[in-house]
């Protein structure tokens, strides 16, 4: 269980970072935490020639307050966001969904970015990015970029990135005040990967609600934005939502598959499940489920 | 395939070597400076034997390189008992409840209720010693002994019973 031999650069700004990238034409991978690609290079399923260490570039640390927004550095490492009041303040969906990211000893390590960036098509934050309509901020030696994180992922593991390109920031924009969360996923274990996962924000306005978000995770090749689900919601009266009828609407974007684990079948009706579940706990609605 | 100069403080000395870059910071710890107390099992995140403490905060020795563990102060397993070796209460802990039998989690297991029971305390300790367990694998205690040890920490041990 050891990874094939590797340089290892420690850049100390995103200049530096992005022209190291440049430089090896495909052939460097970055690392932040390490909390996936550590298990990936020891399996040696990645072998990069040259491994770039971002955790000595201030610039990618921490969390800011920008226009209409939050900005959270890719190399922030899980914990600190679970602590940083500003992202409690204004993002609830998103802790409720990191503090579901694998373990404790993993978090200390892990970096928002890293998962982020990185793909795994069951994984919370991934999903979290879509459904809050969060953009993501790549550099590199050609200049910048922003991308909109439902048009990121493009398959397990596989995104927009070019090999030259780093996330530097992901922006979350503002939801209304008092908006709600709504976060359900079922796991073997807590802190593995979700088998069936749902993570979003509904914001309310005079008993109608005015804007949904909301992502899938393990449904599909990567997290999938409920769009039906979401245009449905909104304009809709609390009174008037059927969290089935929603849940049927929500599943008509997925793409669930079979794999050792469950079945695409089993994804189907789990996810309907609690879809429906969750929609009426967070709005305090009845639901038959 | 690039080597590295690092300087690093494991449980209060001092030590400079040269690694690999691929060189695992357990790995490190174990066959580099002799600390074979920290334990690697799966050496790919999933089981938390190797789990140490890196500038105070616990985390898994195999999912980190030697290299980027350069100016760090490291803690492990052979660091947590005083050196009159009197036990740290959680090796205490464990002791009095059965909390291990083979032993070959139990130093990631230590490390994990030390680094949390330093960092909480009161009503939620229980809690939150409890989920940190989330991150190891047991295969012999059935975890029993170690939820004992837990409420022994957390300070109702006496009235739970063992």
């Amino acid at each position: 269980m050891k990874p094939a031999p590797f340089d290892y650069v420690r850049p100390s700004s995103v200049e530096e970072a992005c022209r190291v990238l440049a430089e090896a034409g495909g052939g460097a991978t970055v690392i932040a935490g390490g909390q996936t690609l550590m298990p990936l290079l020891a399996l040696r399923m990645s072998q990069p020639f040259i491994l770039v260490d971002i955790n000595h570039i201030a610039a990618l640390k921490g969390v800011t307050r920008v226009a209409g927004g939050t900005r959270v550095g890719p190399a922030t490492r899980q914990a600190d966001a679970l602590r940083d009041e500003t992202l409690a303040r204004h993002l609830p969906a998103f802790v409720t969904a990191l503090g579901h990211v694998g373990h404790y000893q993993t978090r200390n390590r892990g970096t928002v970015g890293g998962s982020v960036a990185l793909g795994e098509p069951a994984a919370e934050m991934p999903a979290t990015a879509v459904a809050l309509g969060a953009r993501i901020e790549i550099a590199s030696v050609r200049g910048t970029r922003t991308v909109p994180a439902d048009e990121f992922y493009l398959g397990p593991y596989m995104t927009v990135l070019e090999p030259d390109e780093l996330v530097t920031g992901v922006v979350y924009p503002d939801w209304p005040d008092g908006h709600l969360v709504l976060f359900r996923e079922v796991a073997q274990r807590p802190g593995d990967f979700a088998l069936v996962g749902l993570v979003g924000a509904l914001a309310l306005e005079s008993g109608l609600i005015a804007r949904a978000g909301v992502g899938w995770f393990g449904m599909g090749p990567t997290p999938i934005r409920a769009r039906q689900a979401e245009d449905a919601l909104v304009g809709s009266a609390l009174d008037r939502i059927d969290p089935q009828a929603m849940a049927r609407l929500a599943l008509a974007d997925t793409a669930p598959f079979d794999d050792h684990h469950v079945s695409a079948e089993y994804r189907r009706t789990v996810g309907a499940r609690i879809f429906a579940r969750a929609l009426a706990e967070t709005l305090g609605i009845r639901s038959a489920a | 395939m690039s080597e590295h100069v690092i300087d690093l403080t494991v449980n209060g000395h001092r030590h400079s070597a040269r690694v690999e870059a691929r060189t695992g910071l357990g790995e490190f710890l174990r066959d580099t400076l002799g600390y074979t107390g920290t334990h690697l099992a799966c050496e790919h995140g999933v089981c938390g034997a190797c789990t140490v403490m890196v500038d105070g905060v616990a985390m898994r020795s195999c999912l980190m390189l030697a290299v980027q563990a350069d100016g760090a102060q490291v803690t492990t397993v052979e660091g947590l008992a005083a050196p009159d070796g009197t036990l740290h209460p959680v090796q205490q802990a464990l002791k009095d409840n059965f909390g291990l039998q083979c032993g070959f989690c139990t130093p990631g297991v230590a490390m994990t209720l030390a680094a949390v029971t330093r960092d909480h305390a009161g009503e939620g300790l229980e809690h939150a010693l409890t989920s940190a367990m989330s991150g190891h694998l047991c295969r012999c205690t059935g975890y029993q002994g170690i939820r004992r040890a837990i409420r022994q920490l957390a300070g109702d041990g006496m009235r739970e019973g063992a």
